[in-house]
């Protein structure tokens, strides 16, 4: 089914019969546990709706494709302040991400540590429910706490709550330009505390991220090309006082592709194996990647200044064990029968397991939008 | 403002459920007395009062998960309370409620600057948590103008705002998790030192819900470090749609400022008059303030300067020193207090497009001599959230309902401007029956299904957020 207008598809949900698997561009269609169901494109809902720069918000319907408002809002000098990732190298999927797919999964690149998550930017949502009626919550205002934030909640739940027919953004300035610091050959440890000090300073830096396969540390800062010349000098000074390194610093072209590159995982795209995303503290990064490569994990990227863990396992390994703390671990990229096995997420204590289901349960009695993605 | 009838059987089981709550509380910490009771009749929004059953400080989550252990089991109704500034009615009781305050939950927990956060208990205020990481270079970047006073409690029960909410976000977006105890007295940890959730985004929900779907007890809060400097520029304009212009001017070339406050002049002229800032009689002042090092405060109030003088103002201060900078921002912070010399006031908070700016500051002006009441408009023009003062005489009979019904009507402009009631202040009674203006029965439903899971009996912070009429078969069931 690829219903055309809002209304087509709230009446598509009413009168559906069986489960529906939700598609947007289809191009991460492999993220979440496997469903089975009619498929419903929401492809047919394209456009942007609104664009005020003035205002820095931008509304569009669900199925537009991304491309289409990165290209309108570079078009201003603007952006999505989150950064989100292209996953179709890594996951090796075709198709047109969309915005509301973007938003279903809540996806968040390297800028997240500063600016915060698709969730943070995210201002208003329409979406029709599993009874097919149609709810509006938050809206085009930046500052808005009338009711209960509904926008959070619907971002990030995977089609499991609502079909997102309508989406809207607050928006940023592009920044002028950009710069990188870039350190060889640091273990984890001290990787994660140089990027600690870049981010207890006053500094600004945006991306922080850390490969240890041949060791590079990676961090970026971005504005105007004046006061970043000398907010990187200020940086590289602190760094060699505080952690005894030293940083070269790369031009912004060097530094915007090799930003990229970490945001859509470059680095793991075509490589066999598992993909894992493991969230934690900062600080706990470098033990848990410790722990994850005793369990099997090959190479492994830190993202978010250490807080983002990002690892390839052999196919069917279950690295969720050496977590063994506090945050979550995500399998991004497995077989369905891996998915299916081990849980795409992370599961959840009984108290807010038994929310969930709850939540589910209100938003979708019959259980037909994308059943069992989430559990 | 019509609340529901108290429940006779609570009211008449006041010595048994009374009882039960010192039994499970250490001396002193349950106030039944109705001369004490009398501090919790009402928060910030002064114009309603209702004194509760009784009122308890509880000093632990256990003690809280005690209290409502209790309350569930007798049916009680609880109303949440931080430090009571809420301007909504958010925290005002019912006669047969019970009032939890976490005022005696005031302690930092944890602070980690390696991985930037602090832990605190609730009842904290908002100003103590910058207070408790500022000598190590730190700060908690949601700062309501009640800083000193609320807690952050009652900023997570509001999702509050600030100044310097453009460039830094809501309390939302520096929320990192919480300790929740629900109606039932079960204990529920959300998100933590770690970015994000695991599966759907309750800590986001739980933000801004009134205090009606559990009692937050502990916080973990993001802290980031301390810029290196920030100054103003102040811009005066002879039109209110200049300045509207200039704001759009400056977003859309890409400086952001921490702030962008937007006063008009009724508002200066009675701030000026308060505090003597040396504000100039103009039609509209823009404080714009930057921040960053000493090089690139200069280079972006050097951009944001050419970028008024192509609107050609009638003024244009740049601080150029601590000094002038305090007392450039003096004013915009006395704005309430201003207000309040001159005569009674009730302040609004509604959010609007920036760009519907110039159109709803002249129907304001319309409403305002329509019913004859003096309005002036402060308020954070970089993220469109108004704050209309409505002035008014509480002593001349019936100025109050003409207050409320001007408030009620500018509230409605807001929303048809593509905007919201409230950009920061809440719910609470004062819009909850406003709510059907911006939501269709089928928008407060999903709304309510989330209250139906987290409190099934309705009791937590009764009669607020939804209009009586819409969530009566809920509550009754
Ligand atoms: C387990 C998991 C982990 C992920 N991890 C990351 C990550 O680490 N980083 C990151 O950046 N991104 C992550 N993603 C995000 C995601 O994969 C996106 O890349 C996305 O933008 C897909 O766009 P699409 O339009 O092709 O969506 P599709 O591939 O069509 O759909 C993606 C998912 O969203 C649902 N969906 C699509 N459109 C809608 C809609 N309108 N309303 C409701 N639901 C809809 C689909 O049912 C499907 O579950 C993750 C997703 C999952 C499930
Ligand atoms: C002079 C003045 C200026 C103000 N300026 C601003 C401003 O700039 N920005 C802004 O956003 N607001 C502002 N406010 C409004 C108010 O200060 C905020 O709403 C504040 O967050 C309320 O905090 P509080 O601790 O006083 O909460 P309270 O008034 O006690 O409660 C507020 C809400 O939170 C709930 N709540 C309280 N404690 C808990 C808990 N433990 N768990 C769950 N829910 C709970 C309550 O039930 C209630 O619904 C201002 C108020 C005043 C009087």
């Amino acid at each position: 089914m690829r219903p055309g207008t809002e209304q087509e598809l709230a009446e598509a949900v009413r009168d559906a019969r069986g489960p529906l698997c939700i598609s947007g561009g289809g191009t991460r269609q492999g993220l979440g546990n496997p469903v089975t169901g009619e498929l419903l494109s929401v492809a047919g809902l394209s456009g942007i709706t609104l664009y005020d720069p003035g205002a820095l918000t931008l509304v569009a319907q669900a199925g537009t494709p991304l491309a289409e408002v990165e290209a309108a809002l570079a078009a201003e000098g603007q952006m999505l302040p989150f950064e989100p990732m292209d996953h179709r190298a890594v996951l090796g999927t075709s198709g047109t991400p969309t915005a509301g797919g973007m938003v279903a999964c809540n996806v968040s690149g390297p800028r997240r540590i500063q600016a915060g998550a698709c969730r943070d930017s995210l201002i208003g949502i329409r979406f029709v429910n599993g009874g097919g009626e149609v709810v509006r919550n938050g809206g085009r205002v930046m500052k808005n706490v009338t009711g209960y934030d509904l926008v959070k909640l619907l971002a990030g739940s995977h089609g499991t709550l609502g079909v997102l027919t309508e989406v809207a953004f607050k928006v940023l300035p592009r920044p002028e330009t950009c710069l990188a610091l870039r350190i060889d050959g640091l273990d984890d440890a001290g990787a994660v505390a140089a990027m600690t000090v870049a981010l207890g300073s006053p500094c600004e830096a945006n991306g922080l991220v850390h490969l240890s396969g041949p060791a590079e540390t990676w961090m970026r800062l971005e504005g105007f090309a004046d006061a970043l010349k000398v907010r990187a000098g200020k940086l590289a000074a602190l760094l060699s006082a505080r952690c005894g390194v030293s940083a070269e610093i790369i031009e912004a072209e060097p530094a915007r592709a090799a930003f990229e590159g970490f945001r859509d995982l470059a680095w793991a795209a075509g490589q066999p194996g598992d993909l894992w995303r493991v969230s934690v503290a900062p600080s706990a990064g470098p033990a848990l990647a410790a722990r994850l490569r005793a369990a099997g994990a090959g190479e492994i990227v830190f993202d978010w200044g250490g807080g983002l863990v990002w690892a390839l396992a052999p196919e069917g390994t279950d690295l969720r064990p050496a977590l063994a703390g506090p945050g979550h671990a995500t399998l991004v990229r497995a077989g369905p029968e891996t998915r299916r096995a081990l849980g795409a997420f992370q599961p959840e204590a009984p108290a807010i397991a038994a929310i969930s289901q709850a939540l589910r349960a209100r938003f979708d009695p019959r259980g037909i939008l994308n059943p069992g993605r989430m559990g | 403002m019509e609340m529901p009838t108290p429940d006779a059987s609570i009211l008449a089981r006041k010595p048994q459920i009374v009882a039960r709550l010192e039994a499970v509380l250490p001396p002193g910490a349950v106030i039944s007395d109705p001369m004490e009771t009398r501090a919790y009749e009402c928060d910030g929004l002064t114009a309603y009062r209702c004194q509760p059953l009784a009122a308890v400080l509880p000093a632990s989550t256990e003690e809280v998960a005690a209290v409502l252990r209790i309350c569930h089991e007798e049916r009680v109704p609880v109303v949440p309370r931080g430090s009571g500034t809420s301007l909504a009615g958010g925290a005002m009781p019912t006669a047969d409620s019970v009032i939890l305050g976490v005022a005696r939950l005031n302690a930092v927990l944890e602070t980690s600057y390696d991985d930037r956060y602090i832990r605190v208990q609730t009842g904290r205020t908002n100003l103590s948590v910058t207070g408790a990481v500022e000598a190590d270079g730190f700060f908690y970047a949601p700062d309501p103008s009640s800083q000193l006073a609320c807690a952050i409690a009652g900023n997570i029960g509001m999702n509050s705002g600030g100044a310097h909410c453009l460039k830094y976000g809501v309390t939302t977006n520096n929320l990192l998790g919480v300790t929740m105890v629900m109606m039932d007295g079960e204990v529920v940890e959300l998100g933590g030192a770690h970015l994000d959730a695991a599966g759907y985004d309750l800590l986001g929900v739980v933000c801004g819900s009134e205090g009606q779907l559990g009692v937050v007890t502990e916080a973990t809060l993001r802290i980031l470090p301390r810029p290196e400097g920030a100054r103003p520029i102040m811009l005066g304009f002879d039109s209110n749609e200049v300045a509207g212009a200039c704001v759009a001017d400056i977003i859309r070339a890409g400086v952001l400022p921490v702030a962008i406050e937007f006063m008009d002049r009724p508002c200066i002229r009675a701030c000026e008059a308060f505090v003597h800032a040396g504000y100039p009689d103009v039609e509209a002042l823009l404080i714009v303030e930057v921040e960053g090092s000493e090089e690139e405060i200069a280079s972006q109030l050097a951009r944001i300067r050419t970028i008024a003088e192509r609107h050609s103002p009638s003024e244009l201060r740049e601080s150029e020193s601590a000094e002038q900078s305090a007392l450039i921002w003096k004013g915009r912070k006395a704005a309430f207090g201003a207000m309040g010399q001159i005569n009674d006031y009730m302040c609004l908070d509604g959010t609007i497009p920036v760009s519907a700016l110039p159109m709803v500051l002249r129907r304001i002006e319309e409403l305002s001599a329509q019913y004859g009441l003096e309005v002036a408009n402060v308020f954070h023009a970089g993220d469109g959230n108004m704050h209309p003062l409505i002035l008014f005489n509480a002593n001349v009979p019936g100025e109050l309902e003409k207050c409320e019904a001007l408030g009620a009507d500018i509230l409605c402009l807001c929303v048809e401007a593509g905007g919201c009631l409230t950009g920061e202040h809440g719910v609470g009674v004062e819009k909850r029956d406003l709510m059907s203006v911006q939501f269709s029965p089928v928008d407060l439903s999903a709304q309510m299904d989330v209250k139906d899971v987290f409190d099934p009996g309705w009791l937590l912070n009764p009669a607020k957020v939804f209009p009586l009429a819409a969530s009566e078969a809920r509550r009754a069931s």
